[in-house]
């Protein structure tokens, strides 16, 4: 049902785990309809995300597509960054079985929502 | 690896000895049981002796058993078919919500058809209310169902007080047996059954044979037009291999059922202290005391279903799960909806069916993998941090 790249995102995670103080914090999803991920950026001063984690309740799908996100922004600018989405993420993990693909839009939303924090923290900052 | 199968009720593996039994009937003793040559006659003999077993084992008689393709099909039979030939004494029947979806589906396609179905609540452990089945019943009430026991969850239904009360209304009862059978005693006498589904490989038999017993006196249309095999009720020719493995089968699970239900039911009871005494947070779905010998169905909080069973795959172990995820639907198992488990609580869940091929290592070897994918999980689940 997976391909192996999913299995190998899912069973050894990448990037696991809370970043304290984080740039931005961005959670979404339901525990309702299975899936909740929690993304950590650590963005420095030329808007270069430096560091990553995430924690996410869910499938194994949810999982690896989030761990695959993480793999994919890390050094990546901010705005590069935005530019992620779930079908890339799907295409790097040699594709997800079509019921699975509203799983890893929660990726590419999650990445969103931790830069939107990221960015209404600056804005309250100045 | 050896695989640890704790999926046993989704399937079993057919027991040796069953399939030497069968080998004949497919090359050698292949002939068609309908046509009256002597090879033929004895053929026949032998499909009614497989009747008896079945008969014997639940205190029926030999021509009140007929074989099906299964399961499933065993439960369209008794809904359809004794909703149809029955239609002239009212339109109504009464079922809950947690039947298996052979029946559920039945009971769809009959609401298609013009029949009032009443889908009886269940209460936190699976159980459906006998007042609230007295209430459902009406003038035009020709049937009730409910299963002998639940797949998901092992809890065993009051089956004989639900057939006391359909008889004291004059309404027939059916019950799918499915998964009960083997596993705990059934009497259709005792048990006031007009009507019981079971299928062979729940009970060490072959896959795509069942047998549906009716009772004398209960009038079921055939479901599928043909040749009249089966006094009628079920038109094909017959599977006789699958027949002779059958009555083998549950015979011998009957035999043993008092020995394998005790050894099983220990180790369940293991299974489900170790748990509970190792991780926090569980919850265990289904009653305590009246399921199932082999269920053990549990919630783990802040996880997902298809996570843990994947992570359990990856180490060599089959269990079932009811997370949304790993349903075609993507909503959680309606039978831990049905018993008022939250959303997020019903996809943690996983369904551990223990079977007499599992020893005592293979289900140590279950807690501490257990164990440790449930913590692995935890610690990668935002809402774990938060429940604390
Ligand atoms: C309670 C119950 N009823 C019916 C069935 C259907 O049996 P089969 O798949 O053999 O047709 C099953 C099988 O999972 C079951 O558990
Ligand atoms: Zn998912």
């Amino acid at each position: 049902m997976y391909s192996e790249k999913v299995m190998d995102h899912f069973e050894h995670p990448r990037n696991v785990g809370e970043i304290e103080d984080a740039s931005g914090v961005g959670t979404v999803g339901n525990p309702v309809c299975g899936d909740v991920m929690k993304m950590y950026l650590k963005i420095d001063e030329n808007e270069v995300i430096t560091d990553v984690k995430f924690k996410t309740f869910g499938c194994a799908s949810a999982i690896a597509t989030s761990s695959m996100a993480t793999e994919m922004i890390k050094g990546k600018t901010v705005d590069e960054a935005l530019e992620l989405t779930n079908k890339a993420v799907a295409e790097a993990l040699d594709g997800l079985p079509p019921v699975k693909m509203h799983c890893s839009v929660l990726a590419e939303e999650a990445v969103k929502a931790a830069i939107e924090d990221y960015r209404n923290k600056k804005l309250k900052e100045n | 690896m050896k695989v640890k199968y704790f999926d046993n009720a989704a399937t079993t593996a057919l027991d040796k000895d069953i399939l030497d039994k069968m080998m004949p009937y497919f090359s050698e003793e292949y002939y068609n049981p309908s046509s009256i040559y002597t090879k033929s006659i004895n053929v026949h003999k032998v499909v009614d002796e497989s009747r008896l077993r079945i008969a014997s084992c639940i205190n029926a008689n030999q021509n009140e058993i007929y074989f099906t393709s299964g399961g499933t099909e065993s439960d369209n039979l008794a809904l359809k078919g004794y909703a149809l030939a029955n239609r002239k004494k009212g339109n109504h029947i009464i079922t809950s919500c947690i039947e298996h979806p052979a029946v559920i589906n039945s009971c769809k396609a009959l609401e298609k058809e013009g029949f009032e179905i009443t889908y009886l609540s269940v209460d936190e452990n699976g159980f459906i209310k006998l007042d609230e089945l007295e209430k459902a019943i009406k003038d035009e009430t020709i049937l009730i169902s409910i299963m002998t026991a639940n797949n998901e969850i092992g809890t065993i239904e009051p089956i004989k007080e639900i057939g006391r009360i359909a008889h004291e209304h004059g309404i027939a009862f059916h019950t799918d047996a499915v998964q009960a059978i083997g596993a705990i005693k059934i009497d259709v006498e005792d048990m006031n059954i007009d009507m019981l589904s079971m299928s062979g490989h729940k009970f060490y038999g072959p896959k795509g044979i069942g047998a549906i017993y009716i009772r004398k006196g209960i009038k079921v249309n055939r479901i599928n037009d043909g040749g009249h095999q089966e006094n009628d009720k079920r038109s094909g020719t017959e599977n006789v291999p699958g027949i002779v493995g059958i009555g083998y089968a549950i015979l011998k699970a009957c035999n043993n059922l008092e020995e394998n239900s005790k050894r099983i039911s220990e180790l369940r009871d293991y299974y489900i202290s170790e748990i509970e005494k190792r991780i926090p947070e569980v919850k265990l779905n289904g009653d305590r005391v009246n399921r199932l010998p082999g269920n053990a169905n549990f919630s783990f909080k802040y996880i997902e279903g298809e996570s843990i069973m994947l992570l359990l795959d990856s180490k060599g172990i089959c269990v079932s799960t009811g997370s949304a995820c790993s349903s075609k639907t993507l909503e959680p198992s309606y039978v831990l909806l049905s018993i008022g488990l939250p959303h997020e609580i019903a996809h943690g869940s996983i369904r551990v069916t223990i079977g007499k091929h599992n020893t005592k290592e293979e289900v140590d070897y279950l807690i501490d993998s257990v164990v440790e994918v449930v913590d692995k999980l935890r610690k990668m689940s935002p809402l774990y941090e938060e429940g604390k």
